[in-house]
C-alpha cells in the first residue's frame, strides 16, 4: 500500500427558505410549517393548474439583494428567471423556476477561520439565486403522498467554488451562513424545519495536486452534523476507494443518518439533462444601481463587524465577543443592558454568557424570545453592583425572573431579599454580637483569628443572608481593633 | 432509406421521449425518426442567417420588474382541488410509488 | 327575424331597445347549435343551462339599467383551451377530458363581468397544435362553407360557430395564425392582438411568448367591441402590458385616407391559390380606392419566420406540457405500473395525440445539451431579425397586407399525412407571432366558393389602426355579409 496523503475538497450548496409572507410566484401563505392540514395554502400556480401563472414576490426579490450584499455579491442589475426542466411527483409544473445563467448575486466571498488554526481564509461565492421551492413527498411503501403547502417557497441558493479544504472550514461557513441569514431576518435557521439545507459537493486529491477529480454531492442535508459526518464519511470512503485502486463515479448521493453511509440516489439518474431555457412567463428583473445601492443602508452590521466593534468599544475578550455578536439578538440585548446598567460591559457580558444564557438553553428557549426584558436585567445587575443584594441571591433572583417574568426589584421586596448595608443597622448587630460573645472574642483577641468567619457566619444566620458580608466583615474588624487598644 | 442529409435516429428518438417522460414502441420511435430528420432537416435553414452579432429574443414586449406585494392571500379549496385528483387520501394527493424512495 | 344571423353591434340594439331579451337571443342560439352543430362539431360542451341562467342576469341587469356594457347579454363561445370555472375545459386533448377547473381564466372573468353569456366551449386542434382542427383527440370540426373541408385551426371551432351563426363571437387563441387562419376560411373576422395586450392567465399555455388571445366575430365593430372588453394589464400575468386600452369601437370610421399600406414583397411569392392572390390584389386597389398609399415593403428574414416559429414552440411546449403528468388532475393510467415514471409514460403516450408527443420531444431535442445553441437560442436569434424587419417596415408605413393562408380551406385529411406540408400551411401568420406584433384578419372575396382572408398588420399595441382600416374596408365591400350555406 502507498502511503499518498489525501486532501479533502469540498464546495457547499446552501438552499435558504427565504422569510416571506407569501409564496415565490403566487399569494399562498409561505407559512407551510404552521399549516393545519395538507394542501390547505395553494392556489391554480402553485398546484400548477393548466393556465396558471408566476408572478414574482416583490419581498423574495429585496431579500436575495440583502442576502447577496451581505456575501459580498455583485447584484447583477439583469437578471433573468429559467425553466429547469424535469419530472418528479414533488415538482408539479414538471419544472422549476429558477435562475441559471443570469442570477441574482454572483462573485461574492466569506472569511472563515484558516484551517491553520491562524487568521482567515476567503471563500469565494460563485452565486446566490431564486427559485420555488418542492411539494412535500410522504413515502408510504407502495405509494406516496404529496402536500403542496411547501410548493413554491421562495429558496435562495447560495453556491461556493469548491475551495473547503477541510469538513471544518465548511462547517465553520455554513454555520456563518446561518447566522448572517438569521441576522437580515430572512430565514430562521430552524434545521429542524428543513428551512436551510446543505448539499456538499465532495471529492479528495493527492496533497499538492492541483487538479480536481470527479466529485459527489450529498444532497438534502438538514443539520450540521448531518453536513459534518456525511462530508467525513463521504471523504473518507472516496480515499478507501483510491487506496483500493477503484475510481469515484460522479452521482448524486443521500445520507443515511441511521446507518451513518452516503447512498447512491438512483431514482433521480436520468434527469441531469435539466434542459434550461429563458422563463417565458416572466420579465427579467431589471434593478438599477440605485435600486440596488439603496439596499446598502437597510444592511445591519454583521457578526464580523460586530465582534470588532465589541472588541474595540468594550474592550471583551474574542471568544466572549464572538458568542454575543453570532445572534443578532443576543447581541442587541447586550447591548441595552450595557446601556441601562451603571456595572461595566464585561460585568454583562459575563451575566449574559453564564447564568442567562444556562437558563436560556435549561429551559430550551430561543435567544430570540428571551422572556427577561433587557432593562430586568439591567436592573438585576445594578441591584448587584449597589450591593443591595449579594451574587448568589441575585442568580436566584434571575431563575425567578424566567419563572415569573416580574422585574427583579419587586422579586427583592416582596421576598425581604434586600441586603442589609446600612451600616447604623449592621454596627448595632456587630455589638450586640461582641456584647453577647464574650468568649469568643476574647479567644479570636487571643489570637484564634479564623473565628473571625464564625462572627460574620452569625451575623449572616440571623439576617438569612441579606447582611451584606464585606460590611460586616469590616465593621467587625473596626470593632476587636478597638477592643484591642 | 432516407433522402434527409440530416438523421435522428430512433435511439435518439426514444432518449427524447424518455426526457419528456412518454412511453413510445420502437417501431413508434422508427417512424417519428423519419419525420424529424425531415422536419430538423428543413429548419437547419436558419444556419444560413448570420446571427453572430445579434442578441436572442426573449422577450417580446420590453416589460420588467414585474413584481407582486408580498401579502398571503387565502387558499382554494382543497376539496375541489382534490376532486380532479386521479387519486388522494387524507387530503394528500396519491401517487404511485417512487422507486429508489422509502 | 333570424337571430343567428346578427352581428354583435344588431344584438347589441337590440337588446338595448327591449326587441329581444338575452334570454331569448340565448335560446335562439343554444337551438341552433343542437339543430346544426352535429354537423359541423364547433362544440366541445354546450353549458345550456349556465347560459340561459347567465343570460336571465343579463336581462335582470338591462331592464334595470344596471351596468348596462356593451356585450351585457350577448352569447358568445370560447375556445376550449381557457380555464372555465365548473366547465369541464379538455383542450381537444384526452388527457384533460374530465377536468373540471376551479378557476376562470381573466378573459371568462372579465366577459362575465361584462355580463356576455357563456354558450359553451369550442373544439380546437389539441392544445392548438394543428392548423386544421382535425387534431382535436375527439372529432374534427367541418367547415360551414363546404362540410367536406376544414374550418383551419386551431381555433377552428370558434371560426366555424362564429360563422354559422352558433354565437355572436367567439374567443380564439392565436399562437401562429390560430385566429387568423380560421378566421379567413370561415370568412369572419379576427384579431390577433398584440402580444401582452390581453392577459392569457388561464389560457393554457400552448408557447408562453407567443399565445395571444383575440375575439372572432362578423364585424370589424364586434371585434374592437371584444376587445375593449378583454384587454388590459392583469397582476396575475407578468407579461400583461401596462398600458391604456383605447375606446375602439369608438374611434371606427375615421377616414384612412393618406395612410401607408405596405405590400411585403416576400409573401407575394410562388405557391399562393390564384383565387387567393386575385382576391388580395382587389383588396389593394380597394384600399387604393380609399385613398391610401400603397408602397411594397420588404421583411427580408420571412422564409425563416416557420422554422423560428417552430423551434421555439417546440421548446416552450414541450415544458408547458410537463404539467400534463396524471398527478394532480387529467387522464392518469397507473394500471401495471411499477412505480411512478411508469405512470409518466403510460399516462403521456395515451394522452397525448401523435402532433402533441412530435412537437415535445422535438422541444426536448432542440433544448438538449449539445443541440440548445444551433436549434433554440438560434432561432431566438433570428427571431430578433424578423421583429426588426417589421420595425423597419412600419417605420415607412402604418400597416402591412398578406393572404392569411396561401389557400382556401382544404378537404379533411388532404394534408394529414406530412407534418411538414401541414406546417407550411401557415407561412403567412407564423412570423407575425415571434415579433409579437398585432393581426387583423378579414374577409375579403371567394375563390371558387371559398372565403378568402386578408390580415392587417400593425405594429405593437396599434390595434386602433387595423380596426380603422378593416372598419373602412367594410363599409364598402360585403365580402363580411356572405354567410354559409347550412341550416
Amino acid at each position: 500500500m502507498t502511503s499518498i496523503k489525501y486532501e479533502t475538497v469540498i464546495g457547499l450548496e446552501i438552499h435558504a427558505e427565504l422569510q416571506t409572507a407569501s409564496k415565490m410566484f403566487c399569494g399562498c401563505s409561505a407559512d407551510y410549517s404552521s399549516a393545519p392540514e395538507a394542501n390547505t395554502n395553494i392556489c391554480p400556480v402553485c398546484t400548477a393548474l393548466p393556465g396558471a401563472m408566476p408572478v414574482i414576490n416583490a419581498k423574495a426579490v429585496e431579500q436575495a439583494i440583502l442576502v447577496g450584499l451581505a456575501l459580498n455579491c455583485t447584484i447583477n442589475p439583469h437578471n433573468t428567471f429559467a425553466r429547469k426542466n424535469y419530472f418528479y411527483p414533488d415538482l408539479p409544473k414538471g419544472y422549476q423556476i429558477s435562475q441559471y445563467d443570469l442570477p441574482i448575486a454572483s462573485e461574492g466571498w466569506l472569511d472563515v477561520p484558516a484551517d491553520s488554526g491562524k487568521g482567515t481564509q476567503r471563500i469565494i461565492i460563485r452565486r446566490a439565486h431564486l427559485e420555488e421551492d418542492t411539494a412535500k413527498t410522504f413515502h408510504r411503501g407502495d405509494h406516496a403522498l404529496i402536500d403542496y403547502n411547501r410548493a413554491g417557497v421562495p429558496l435562495l441558493e447560495i453556491v461556493t467554488e469548491p475551495d473547503f479544504r477541510s469538513v471544518e472550514s465548511a462547517l465553520a461557513y455554513a454555520t456563518k451562513i446561518r447566522a448572517i441569514l438569521r441576522y437580515l431576518g430572512v430565514n430562521a435557521g430552524d434545521m429542524e424545519k428543513g428551512i436551510l439545507r446543505f448539499e456538499a459537493n465532495v471529492s479528495v486529491r493527492p496533497v499538492g495536486s492541483d487538479e480536481f477529480r470527479t466529485r459527489t454531492e450529498i444532497k438534502n442535508l438538514n443539520s450540521f452534523r448531518a453536513l459534518t459526518r456525511a462530508s467525513t464519511y463521504e471523504v473518507e470512503r472516496q480515499i478507501k476507494v483510491y487506496e483500493n485502486g477503484g475510481q469515484i463515479v460522479q452521482e448524486t448521493l443521500g445520507w443515511d443518518e441511521a446507518r451513518g453511509v452516503t447512498v447512491s440516489q438512483r431514482s433521480k439518474e436520468h434527469a441531469h439533462d435539466y434542459r434550461y431555457f429563458p422563463e417565458p412567463d416572466l420579465p427579467p428583473l431589471e434593478l438599477s444601481q440605485a435600486y440596488i445601492d439603496s439596499f446598502h443602508a437597510h444592511l445591519p452590521e454583521l457578526p464580523d463587524a460586530k465582534t470588532e466593534r465589541f472588541l474595540r468599544e468594550y474592550g471583551l475578550k474574542p471568544q466572549d465577543a464572538a458568542l454575543l455578536a453570532s445572534e443578532r439578538s443576543l447581541a442587541d440585548y447586550f447591548e441595552t443592558v450595557v446601556k441601562q446598567t451603571r456595572d461595566s460591559a464585561q460585568t454583562v457580558c459575563n451575566w449574559l454568557t453564564g447564568a442567562l444564557l444556562r437558563q436560556v438553553n435549561e429551559l430550551g428557549l430561543s435567544v430570540d424570545a428571551i422572556p427577561v426584558p433587557a432593562v430586568h436585567l439591567a436592573q438585576l445587575i445594578d441591584l448587584a453592583f449597589d450591593k443591595t443584594i449579594n451574587g448568589n441571591t441575585a442568580k436566584s433572583v434571575l431563575v425567578e425572573m424566567f419563572q415569573s417574568g416580574r422585574a427583579p426589584k419587586e422579586i427583592v421586596e416582596a421576598q425581604g431579599l434586600g441586603q442589609i448595608s446600612d451600616e447604623g443597622v449592621l454596627k448595632e448587630m456587630v455589638i450586640k454580637l461582641i456584647a453577647d460573645n464574650p468568649k469568643e472574642v476574647t479567644s479570636y483577641l487571643g489570637g484564634r483569628e479564623t473565628l473571625l468567619q464564625w462572627f460574620i457566619g452569625q451575623i449572616a444566620r440571623a439576617t438569612k443572608g441579606k447582611a451584606n458580608s464585606q460590611a460586616v466583615k469590616q465593621l467587625l474588624l473596626d470593632e476587636f481593633e478597638k477592643l484591642k487598644k | 432509406m432516407t433522402e434527409h442529409s440530416f438523421q435522428i435516429d430512433a435511439d435518439m428518438v426514444k432518449h427524447v421521449a424518455y426526457l419528456v417522460r412518454l412511453g413510445i414502441t420502437d417501431e413508434e420511435a422508427q417512424g417519428f425518426s423519419q419525420q424529424f430528420s425531415a422536419i430538423i432537416d428543413y429548419f437547419n435553414l436558419l444556419n444560413e442567417v448570420d446571427t453572430s452579432d445579434t442578441p436572442p429574443a426573449t422577450q417580446v414586449i420590453h416589460a420588467s420588474m414585474v413584481l407582486r406585494e408580498d401579502v398571503a392571500q387565502p387558499s382554494m379549496s382543497r376539496e375541489e382541488f382534490l376532486k380532479n385528483a386521479p387519486e388522494s387520501e387524507d387530503g394528500y394527493v396519491k401517487v404511485s410509488t417512487v422507486l429508489g424512495e422509502e | 327575424m333570424d337571430l343567428n344571423s346578427l352581428t354583435l353591434r344588431s344584438a347589441q340594439e337590440m337588446l338595448r331597445s327591449k326587441q329581444v331579451s338575452s334570454v331569448e337571443l340565448t335560446q335562439a342560439m343554444l337551438d341552433r347549435i343542437h339543430k346544426i352543430d352535429p354537423q359541423i362539431q364547433a362544440y366541445m360542451t354546450v353549458t345550456d343551462e349556465l347560459a340561459l341562467e347567465q343570460a336571465h342576469q343579463a336581462d335582470e341587469r338591462l331592464a334595470h339599467g344596471d351596468n348596462v356594457t356593451p356585450l351585457i347579454g350577448i352569447p358568445f363561445g370560447v375556445k376550449d383551451c381557457l380555464s372555465t370555472k365548473g366547465v369541464r375545459t379538455t383542450c381537444s386533448s384526452k388527457i384533460l377530458e374530465n377536468y373540471v377547473p376551479q378557476y376562470n381564466a381573466t378573459v371568462i372573468e372579465k366577459l362575465s363581468d361584462a355580463g356576455a353569456v357563456l354558450l359553451g366551449k369550442h373544439n380546437m386542434d389539441e392544445f392548438g397544435m394543428g392548423s386544421s382542427c382535425e387534431n382535436s383527440a375527439y372529432f374534427p370540426t367541418r367547415n360551414p362553407w363546404d362540410l367536406s373541408r376544414v374550418p383551419g385551426g386551431s381555433s377552428g371551432g370558434s371560426a366555424a360557430a362564429a360563422a354559422a351563426g352558433m354565437g355572436l363571437f367567439s374567443i380564439g387563441e392565436d399562437t401562429g395564425g390560430s385566429v387568423r387562419m380560421p378566421a379567413g376560411f370561415c370568412n369572419i373576422t379576427g384579431l390577433k392582438p398584440t402580444y401582452g395586450r390581453v392577459s392569457r392567465y388561464g389560457l393554457i399555455a400552448l408557447v408562453s411568448s407567443f399565445d395571444s388571445i383575440g375575439p372572432m366575430a362578423r364585424e370589424v365593430y364586434d371585434v374592437a367591441t371584444v376587445t375593449e372588453a378583454i384587454a388590459g394589464v392583469d397582476g396575475r400575468d407578468s407579461t400583461s402590458a401596462a398600458i391604456p386600452v383605447p375606446q375602439y369601437s369608438q374611434s371606427l370610421g375615421k377616414s384612412v385616407k393618406g395612410m401607408k399600406l405596405g405590400i411585403p414583397k416576400e409573401y407575394f411569392v410562388a405557391g399562393m391559390e390564384a383565387g387567393v392572390e386575385s382576391a388580395i390584389h382587389k383588396a389593394i386597389e380597394q384600399f387604393e380606392a380609399l385613398g391610401m398609399e400603397i408602397q411594397e415593403v420588404s421583411l427580408p428574414h420571412t422564409k425563416y419566420g416557420l422554422p423560428v416559429y417552430y423551434l421555439i414552440l417546440f421548446a416552450e411546449a414541450s415544458a408547458n406540457l410537463a404539467r400534463f403528468d396524471g398527478t394532480r388532475f387529467g387522464l392518469s393510467v397507473r394500471d401495471g405500473a411499477e412505480d411512478v415514471i411508469d405512470v409518466y409514460l403510460q399516462t403521456r403516450r395515451a394522452g397525448f395525440g401523435d402532433e402533441v408527443k412530435r412537437r415535445i420531444m422535438l422541444g426536448a431535442y432542440t433544448l438538449s445539451a449539445g443541440y440548445y445553441d444551433a436549434y433554440y437560442l438560434k432561432a431566438q436569434k433570428v427571431r430578433t431579425l424578423l421583429r426588426q424587419d417589421f420595425e423597419q417596415a412600419f417605420e415607412q408605413v402604418d400597416a402591412l397586407i398578406a393572404p392569411t393562408c396561401p389557400t382556401t380551406a382544404f378537404k379533411l385529411g388532404e394534408k394529414t399525412a406530412d407534418p411538414l406540408e401541414m406546417y407550411l400551411s401557415d407561412i403567412y401568420v407564423t412570423a407575425t407571432n415571434p415579433a409579437g406584433i398585432p393581426s387583423l384578419a378579414v374577409p375579403c372575396g371567394f375563390s371558387q366558393g371559398m372565403p378568402v382572408g386578408m390580415q392587417l398588420m400593425g405594429k405593437h399595441f396599434n390595434e386602433e389602426t387595423l380596426f380603422q382600416i378593416g372598419h373602412a374596408y367594410q363599409q364598402v365591400t360585403d365580402w363580411h355579409k356572405q354567410l354559409p350555406p347550412i341550416g
